[in-house]
């Protein structure tokens, strides 16, 4: 009787199985239908969301939020000064973490994946990885203590007649560019690992010393892989809010500006909000053209 | 074919306990299309590698037009090489791939042009200048990468195997090509390959290597008719050797000897025609048909000796169907062959 019963059931998976066999259009929606409703609901949905709500107001004595369709915050976006100001500051923080990590991770990743012995390679590649699996605030408030008066900074540079930074805007760059370092020297290393050695000969093989071989052929090549990295530093930087809060001082990035006004006005924080999106959006645009999506 | 366009002197090479390279002198004159023929692990490509500079030697000498380049970084060599791989730098174009040794040498845009053009057309690529690599076919890829190392007119071009990648037809028809391009630039090239058909059929010269040693130096006819050691008469062409009892019984003498199958011709045990001829210039020896292989133009039969041992025929199919030839197997035959073409093998 079990028995039966379980050729059964498996009679039953197995019709089902060859149905879904000779159907392959209703066996990937039904793979897909999750992650896309997903997709679809949550996530372009909310962005949605955050745009329509960017052309509401707020009623400026209660705070509630007023549906009512105006262009009032985008006005007041484009002729505030300070508005302005903390966007194109934000951008250059963005744009100064990303350069710094590029000059950074280049000779970083050079040495992980042409110059250590290639039993070592791994291993160095988890060492640059590590710190992501530490807590971001931990690695934060390190740097505040770093930047401290009289901290880590002040100490190393005493002898040189110099100080640190301090807290203000080169501390959240500084502090910016350590944390998202490994986003930009994996995608690197990995180019420069698959850089065929060949190439390198062909190019010595011509005539090419190092210096030309490593204008023409190697940096060319993986150039892409930089921009790909940047796209993590870039974005990763524009929508920070708590590195400069913690070691910017009185500092201000339209992170902050977004979160200050989630009580009071939500739909100017929804305005403020599309700024970074628009600009990523741009940039993703820009970097498309150094063929470095292709390469993520 | 006077002066010489590469020496080596004693040349080695180990990587770790390995020996790749044990000892080579070698002469190649100028102008001269020689191969470096060998099994892989023979350390031919090793030895181009050295000429090339990408290996540096354990120890010996490399001379290149009599002036001592040992110790000379590849950009320092006159020499340009045709990679296995085509290793062509895939973020630029055809014209840019070509004219890369050229603009590494400063010379002025409009002249690297014309010379890359120039170069292309020598490969039959014209019009192919704006092109990636990725765009290309292999055989295509296979002239850019010929073009892009002969446009800095080297004194020496090294290739590595530069045909292995491509299918049997384009193969034949590159050999061709790259024959009568070495006539036409009258670059020494030195060619690197296991295929012993290739070596024949374009070099001027042969090396014949195995596990890190030179076996022998010779014309393509002396390779194939006079093989030096054992190696040699079984690397090149189909092995038919003759060694110890079997070789006292059918040439007379010990020792090891070496016969090319279509040589040997094959008729009935019985046969009049074949027996009679004129005795003393000729070698017989009986045996039965083991196996018979139709290769289409030709029937290849494995016969194994009453003396012991087991020589290949190879027959022309003038006359014969392939029906004809299979029903030769197991039936008892007697091989002719003219006792010239009995090549005593010296080790």
């Amino acid at each position: 009787m079990t028995v039966e019963a379980q050729t059964a059931g498996r009679g039953t998976v197995r019709r089902l199985a060859g149905a879904l066999h000779r159907r392959p259009r209703l066996r990937l929606g039904l793979l897909l239908t999750a992650p896309l409703l997903w997709l679809a609901v949550l996530y372009l949905g909310s962005l949605a969301v955050l745009f329509v709500s960017a052309f509401w107001t707020t009623n400026s004595f209660t705070s509630e939020v007023v549906k009512v369709w105006s262009t009032d915050n985008f006005h007041e976006l484009f002729t505030t000064p300070v508005y302005r100001q903390v966007i194109l500051r934000s951008v250059g923080v963005a744009l100064a973490v990303s350069l710094l990590c590029a000059v950074i991770a280049f000779p970083l990743a050079f040495y992980t994946a042409r110059v250590a012995r290639p039993k070592w390679r791994p291993l160095l590649v988890v060492a640059i990885l590590t710190p992501l699996w530490a807590s971001y605030l931990v690695k934060v408030y390190a740097w505040r203590l770093i930047l401290s008066e009289g901290g880590l900074a002040d100490w190393m540079l005493k002898p040189f007649g110099l100080s640190g930074p301090g807290y203000g805007l080169p501390a959240t760059v500084l502090t910016l560019t350590y944390l998202w370092l490994p986003y930009m020297v994996l995608p690197i290393h990995t180019a420069l690992e698959q850089l065929p050695a060949n190439l390198l000969d062909a190019s010595a093989d011509l005539g090419a010393r190092g210096w030309r071989t490593f204008r023409s052929v190697v940096l060319p090549m993986v150039l892409p892989s930089v921009a790909a990295g940047s796209i993590f530093t870039f974005s990763l930087s524009l929508g920070d809010y708590i590195t400069v809060q913690i070691v910017g001082g009185k500092t201000q990035l339209i992170g902050n500006l977004v979160y200050s006004n989630i009580e009071l006005n939500l739909p100017m924080a929804a305005t403020l909000a599309t700024v970074p999106v628009a600009v990523i959006v741009l940039y993703l645009l820009a970097m498309r053209r150094t063929g470095a999506l292709s390469s993520l | 074919m006077e002066g010489s366009a590469i020496r080596l002197h004693d040349l080695r090479k180990s990587f770790g306990e390995t020996t790749a390279v044990a000892g080579i002198d070698l002469e190649i004159r100028d102008g001269e299309f020689f191969s470096l023929l060998g099994p892989s692990g023979s350390g031919k490509t090793t030895v181009l590698r050295m000429i090339a500079g990408f290996e540096t030697p354990t120890g010996g000498r490399i001379e290149l037009a009599g002036q001592d380049v040992t110790g000379l970084a590849p950009f320092e060599r006159d020499v340009h090489t045709v990679f296995q791989d085509y290793a062509l730098f895939p973020h630029m174009t055809v014209e840019q791939n070509v004219a890369y040794a050229l603009k590494v040498r400063k010379v002025p845009k409009a002249e690297r042009l014309v010379r890359a053009r120039k170069a292309l057309a020598e490969v039959r690529l014209d019009g192919y200048g704006k092109r990636r690599p990725g765009q290309l076919s292999g055989g295509q890829r296979q002239r850019v990468a010929l073009a892009r190392a002969l446009v800095g007119r080297p004194r020496v071009l090294l290739l590595d195997e530069p045909l292995g990648a491509l299918d049997l037809k384009l193969r034949e028809q590159m050999q061709v090509e790259l024959k009568a391009l070495q006539r036409e630039v009258g670059i020494t090239f030195v060619f690197v390959t296991h295929d012993q058909e290739e070596a024949l059929t374009m070099s001027d010269r042969i090396a014949v290597f195995d596990q890190g040693r030179l076996e022998q130096v010779g014309t393509p006819a002396e390779i194939y008719e006079r093989p030096v050691t054992s190696f040699v008469a079984s690397f090149v062409g189909t092995s038919n050797l003759l060694v110890g009892e079997a070789a006292q019984r059918v040439v007379g003498t010990h020792g090891t000897f070496s016969v090319r199958p279509e040589k040997i011709r094959i008729a009935e045990e019985s046969a009049e025609e074949l027996t009679d001829a004129d005795g003393p210039e000729h070698t017989t020896a009986v045996g039965t048909v083991a196996e018979v292989v139709y290769l289409g133009d030709s029937t290849r039969f494995l016969v194994d000796l009453d003396a012991g041992g087991r020589l290949t025929a190879l027959q022309q199919n003038l006359e014969t169907s392939a029906e004809d030839v299979a029903a030769y197997r197991g039936t008892r035959v007697r091989l002719r062959w003219q006792r010239r073409h009995t090549v005593h093998v010296p080790d």
